[in-house]
């Protein structure tokens, strides 16, 4: 017999059309009350088959694509691709063109974290705090749309370097904007955490421990809150980042607040990068001498890893001596990191959902390819 | 790792999983392993040799056959060892690891939605990126278009 007092499962789907979830993402959330027993994350509401596109384009061609997948980071992704090409084909890249690597993957990675910063900031209901991050990133995006046209979307990389030299004037607005870095991250501590309201919602909320972060694979700055030292720039160094002195940030608990202080700390560290890179720039050719058609050797494979902002970003290149790719398959850091969703949601409020899907900051295009 | 390295790691413990092969090609040296093996090598190289980090898992098309690839790496450091399996396209069906590797689960999910591998024992084998009434897995090479 039900009485007026029985408690029944509640189902809410948040998504895949709300603005929390950073593009089309749809969580269904079981509730009892307002405990979550269970969220469930379905995906594929931006699945534009890129690893299918990849097999009918040139090596070269598919540089675009690439750039669309983590669209935050733009610069991050069409690296990684073309230091996979790099590696199957076994192409040297000038001393200028590895320096300019450095700049703007370590200023994508900043517009990345401003963006988780100010997202989490508008998720938590503090308007005011996407405002100023998008100030500061929009003078990335400003030096973005100096070095190849595009402000979000740049195909800046190439096969064997860049497609052309950075002008003039990126110097003194990059140098500018390093100027004004402290500041803003200073700003961001005053506005946002030093906020009781926003260390509410963070502390204790969404614990992803240490043992669990490995072995759902979870990897970059979410990896990172949760007290694990893994940074590929580190332990398995790519392109030239052993030259650099920076430190890698940890948290302790691997909640929403250390998953925030990770990245705002990155932020600084990446930071100190760019000036290293700065200072020591070579001058010289931006791209190294390459076959107009790619064609790598036959049966040759590789799998190639950076470090991007969200995470391990992996290329898996299969080549049939063929001037389109065999099979490419992408490791997105988005797509594993999400699976961790669903274990730090349960037992916690339906607002803290939110919190979580923000703070693991996948970025859609990148997780569903 | 290299190929006497993989061979020193691995052949202690020839006589618990049974016949593999070492191989290598131009940039890494990776195990060859028969699928019914698999789980039992997966669970030796996560339980006693730590490899704690599956960081791949896919599948690629060679024709007659599948190739089915894991990349395992031990956190911290940059020590990798990669398993590879290959399973009849007839019968495209080998043992899940999700409970050995639990970030297996949506990995598997996506090989099994583009390329139709089934994992046995997977315990929500569901497409996750196409939909649920698509029909067909089109990272197949005979994948056809609009069928």
């Amino acid at each position: 017999m039900t009485t007026l007092f029985d408690t029944d499962q509640y189902i809410i789907n948040i998504g895949p059309q709300h603005p929390s979830t950073h593009g089309g993402l749809h969580v269904e959330a079981l509730l009892d009350g307002e405990e979550v027993q269970e969220a469930i994350v379905h995906l594929g509401y931006v699945h534009r088959s890129l690893e299918k596109i990849a097999e009918s384009r040139t090596y070269t061609q598919f540089i675009p694509y690439a750039s669309r997948m983590d669209y935050l980071a733009t610069h991050l992704p069409t690296l990684g691709y073309v230091q996979a090409v790099e590696k199957l084909m076994g192409i040297e890249v000038p001393e200028r063109a590895e320096y300019i690597r450095i700049i703007v993957g370590e200023l994508s990675r900043i517009a990345s974290h401003m963006l988780f910063v100010g997202s989490l900031a508008i998720d938590l209901g503090a308007t005011t705090g996407l405002v100023y991050c998008l100030r500061d990133r929009e003078l990335i995006m400003n030096l973005f749309e100096m070095s190849s046209g595009q402000r979000l979307l740049a195909s800046y990389a190439r096969v064997g370097g860049f497609a052309e030299d950075l002008p003039e004037e990126f110097f003194p607005a990059l140098q500018a904007f390093l100027d004004k870095l402290p500041t803003m991250v200073e700003e961001y501590h005053g506005l946002l955490t030093g906020n009781e309201i926003l260390q509410a919602r963070c502390r204790g909320i969404g614990v992803l421990t240490a043992d669990m972060a490995v072995a759902y694979g979870v990897t970059g700055p979410n990896l990172r809150a949760s007290g694990v030292a893994y940074d590929l720039r580190k332990d398995d160094p790519y392109g030239i980042y052993e030259r650099f002195d920076f430190k890698i940030p940890l948290g302790e608990r691997g909640d929403c607040w250390d998953r925030l202080m990770v990245r705002v700390e990155e932020i600084e560290e990446s930071g100190r990068i760019i000036r290293q890179a700065l200072k020591d720039l070579p001058g010289g050719e931006i791209r190294s001498k390459v076959p107009r058609i790619l064609k790598p050797e036959k049966g040759l494979e590789v799998y190639y890893r950076i470090e991007s902002a969200k995470g391990e970003l992996g290329y898996f290149l299969v080549s049939d001596g063929g001037e389109k790719p065999y099979r490419i398959h992408i490791r997105a850091p988005s797509f594993i990191n999400l699976m961790a969703l669903g274990p730090i949601s349960r037992g916690g409020k339906l607002q803290d959902i939110i919190a979580n899907i923000a703070t693991l900051d996948p970025v859609l295009g990148e997780s569903d390819r | 790792m290299n190929q006497t390295e993989l061979d020193q790691l691995i052949s202690p413990f020839r006589d618990k999983i049974g016949d593999f092969e070492i191989a290598a090609d131009k940039f890494i040296s990776y195990i060859i392993i028969k699928p019914d093996q698999l789980p039992a090598l997966m669970q030796l190289l996560r339980k006693d040799c730590g490899f704690n980090h599956l960081s791949d898992l896919t599948a690629v098309d060679y024709g007659e056959e599948f190739e089915i690839i894991y990349r395992l790496y031990a956190i911290p450091g940059k020590v990798n060892v990669t398993v590879k399996t290959r399973v009849p396209r007839s019968q495209s069906e080998l043992a899940s690891i999700c409970s050995i590797y639990p970030t297996a689960d949506w990995q598997e999910r996506e090989a099994y939605d583009l390329m139709g591998i089934i994992f046995d024992g997977h315990p929500n084998l569901v497409r996750v990126l196409l939909p649920d009434d698509f029909t067909g897995h089109p990272l197949r090479k005979d994948y056809q278009k609009g069928r």
